[in-house]
């Protein structure tokens, strides 16, 4: 077993999907620029060279003939991980990942299954052209038949690209793009076992609210508490991971002891995932509820052009602004 | 048409070929009489399941009629190791991989959305979303590659994949990018296009320019027209590319040119969009007709073959006609059972909630 290194959040997944290579032969990559460039964020740099080019596939500029023929691999046996580019190009890819992907094993009483990982960068922050900065997840969210995770450290970066992989059920992997450079601790090829795939992670505990973020605004709810700790606020922080299925019982269980919650996304407010958490929090967790479960997003307005992004991202101000809120019920 | 191939005439009259006689050089009086059989079974079935509709045992019904050939053919040239990914409308080729009959009802009596063991009969479940699958059967072609089942000249190991649709499909960006794939990885696949000339209400000129199978030349590779009407020449044409595909030359598109005889599906009313002298003119290529002129002309059957196969039809209809009502109602709470590979917690307390309102509507009766 290795000791820890330090990796950026890209790195760490390179990592994972090299493993995951090595131990398992089925396992096989493909994407726009993946093979000889590594990928636009250089997420598989080295692999096509490694691995070959029938394991780490340069594809055709198709995201639905990506995910289209990654159906077809996987009824022959293979374990596709795709790659969209950006989150903003994942639309022509839709119909095969909510009507084709996600509904196979239902339609087919559970005899085929869709091993499936598709890795999309997301999110904002990185001044960035239209159509690079979105966050797509609700839409995947609100798909029955698929599993939607995100990590926000190196650590599970690492990880959870491997347990998606090895996951029997479709993933969409979305990874955080502006913290891609991010430096955490990984210990490559560990044996060590994981937080399972679909679990959230407390990681603040805090007494008077309870922030709940999930890949690029983990580390704006943890700049927050730190923020408010200076001010003698005390608030915990929970890294969802899994955006589907949601870690209710961790989340219920928080609630109860807190009763105060504010969710942190950067996608658009209007049946985001805050809105999901609001409304089982509330069926769950009614009588300990000191205040309604407030939401810091994105607006519901198009993502806006880059010199405006600062502005309409939830950042630390408006983070601790909902929580002065949530207080004062 | 000059570059339609056709081994069999309206009228029964075999055409020679040298380039595609060699593919059906083994096939003897023996197989044109399985053949006959196929048409006539497969046409009888679709018969008694458009009218199982309707008398409401079905929710819709997409009629094969007029399409018997381009399917049986393309079925009877696959092998045990190729797969085929098909649309609502191939039951004929279905039949080809053995799939039960009432097994290709389940899904529009609505008692099912697959139906089969795709693995075990070499053919995927039915794709209603126009063209989607022409991705599937390329990414399964590339699969079929990495596994080394192409080239390798053992007959029953190299494996092709072979992509249904119609001339409405051909206009879909799914099925365009498949062909890039396919040509780009080369893949062991075969596009077989049934143009029955109509999209629901709209025309080919509606969908193509030119003529469809000469799309194939601007993806580099090869694509051909064949009479959709005619078995031998489907079974012919298709062979013919599947072992291209198997022998790792790479794809090709066959535009089977027939018609659709029938309505879209039973929803549809086809005499708001096209004229009876149409189909008249069809009717005179009838697929089946050719193959019985051949058969009694050249004294390779005789009435009672004719009988026998209307007495099996017969049984079949029954079977179907029966086994179409007898086929098992899904149990509603079982809708939770495979959306994912373990049953999902949120999953598990929204099948508890059916199962506590049954029992309180069941309590509620008992006492009342």
């Amino acid at each position: 077993m290795n000791a820890p290194t330090e990796l950026p959040l890209a790195k760490a997944i390179n990592a994972g999907l090299r493993r995951s290579l090595e131990s398992n032969p089925r396992v096989m990559l493909m994407g726009e620029d993946i093979g000889r460039l590594g990928g636009v964020f250089r997420v598989t740099d080295g692999l096509a060279k490694d691995f070959g080019e029938d394991r780490v596939m340069d594809t055709p500029l198709a995201e639905a003939g990506i995910v289209g023929t990654a159906v077809g691999l996987a009824l022959r046996g293979y374990r596709p991980v795709c790659e969209i580019q950006f989150d903003g190009f994942v639309y022509p890819a839709f119909d095969q990942i909510v009507s084709q992907v996600a509904k196979l094993r239902f339609r087919s009483d559970g005899r085929l299954a869709m091993p499936i990982v598709i890795r999309i960068p997301y999110g904002g922050g990185i001044g960035a052209v239209e159509h690079h900065s979105e966050s797509p997840e609700a839409y995947f969210i609100h798909t029955p038949g698929l599993r939607v995770v995100t990590p926000a450290t190196s650590h599970d970066g690492y990880w959870m690209v491997q347990q998606a992989i090895a996951s029997d059920d479709p993933v969409v992997f979305l990874e955080p793009k502006r913290r891609y450079w991010d430096k955490g601790a990984v210990a490559i090829g560990s044996d060590v076992e994981p937080t399972p795939l679909f679990a959230a992670q407390v990681l603040r505990q805090g007494s008077q609210v309870v922030l709940v973020g999930y890949g690029p605004t983990v580390r704006t709810c943890l700049d927050a508490a730190a923020a408010a700790a200076d001010e003698g606020r005390s608030l915990a922080v929970v890294d969802l991971r899994s955006l589907s299925p949601v870690d209710w019982a961790t989340l219920g269980r928080l609630t109860r002891q807190v009763g105060r919650v504010v969710v942190v996304h950067e996608a658009h407010r209007t049946l985001g995932l805050g809105a999901e958490v609001a409304a089982r929090l509330t069926e769950d967790c009614f009588h300990a509820l000191e205040a309604p479960v407030l939401r810091v997003t994105g607006y519901d307005t198009p993502y806006p052009p880059s010199r405006m992004e600062d502005a309409w991202l939830p950042d630390v101000d408006r983070v601790l602004d909902a929580v002065d809120q949530a207080l004062a019920y | 048409m000059s570059d339609l191939v056709q081994l069999l005439t309206p009228e029964g009259v075999r055409r020679r070929s040298d380039t595609y006689d060699p593919w059906v050089a083994d096939v003897d009086a023996d197989t044109v009489r399985d053949l006959y059989r196929d048409l006539v079974l497969v046409r009888r079935f679709d018969t008694e399941a458009v009218a199982l509709q309707r008398q409401g045992e079905l929710g819709l019904w997409a009629s094969l009629l007029g399409q018997e050939a381009a399917q049986i053919g393309a079925g009877r040239a696959m092998r045990r190791q190729d797969h085929a990914f098909p649309t609502y409308r191939e039951h004929g080729m279905a039949w080809c991989r053995d799939v039960d009959v009432l097994d290709l009802l389940g899904l529009f009596r609505g008692v099912t959305l697959g139906g089969w063991d795709t693995h075990r009969h070499g053919i995927h479940l039915v794709t209603i979303v126009i063209g989607a699958q022409a991705l599937h059967a390329t990414g399964y072609a590339m699969g079929i590659q990495r596994d080394g089942a192409v080239g390798t000249g053992d007959a029953s190991r190299d494996a092709a994949a072979l992509a249904f649709f119609g001339d409405g499909a051909t206009s879909q960006g799914d099925v365009n990018e498949a062909f890039i794939w396919a040509g780009v990885t080369n893949a062991p696949v075969v596009f077989f296009c049934q143009n029955n000339q109509w999209a629901i209400s709209e025309p080919l000129e509606r969908q193509t320019r030119i003529p469809l199978y000469r799309r194939a030349r601007g993806f580099g590779f090869p694509g051909i027209r064949v009479d959709g009407n005619d078995v031998l020449a489907c079974l012919a044409v298709t062979r013919a590319a599947l072992a291209r595909a198997r022998e790792g030359s790479g794809p090709t598109l066959i535009e089977a040119f027939t018609y659709r005889m029938g309505a879209h599906t039973t929803s549809d009313d086809p005499t708001r969009y096209r004229v009876e002298a149409e189909l008249e003119q069809w009717r005179l290529k009838d697929p089946i007709e050719r193959v019985k002129a051949l058969l009694l002309r050249s004294g390779q059957a005789d009435a009672t073959f004719l009988e026998s196969v209307d007495d099996e039809a017969n049984r079949l209809a029954l079977r179907v006609r029966d086994g179409c009502r007898a086929l098992p109602e899904p149990d509603p709470a079982g809708v939770f059972a495979h959306v994912y590979a373990d049953l999902d917690p949120d999953l598990r307390i929204q099948r508890d909630e059916v199962a506590r309102l049954a029992a309180m509507i069941e309590d509620a009766e008992a006492r009342a």
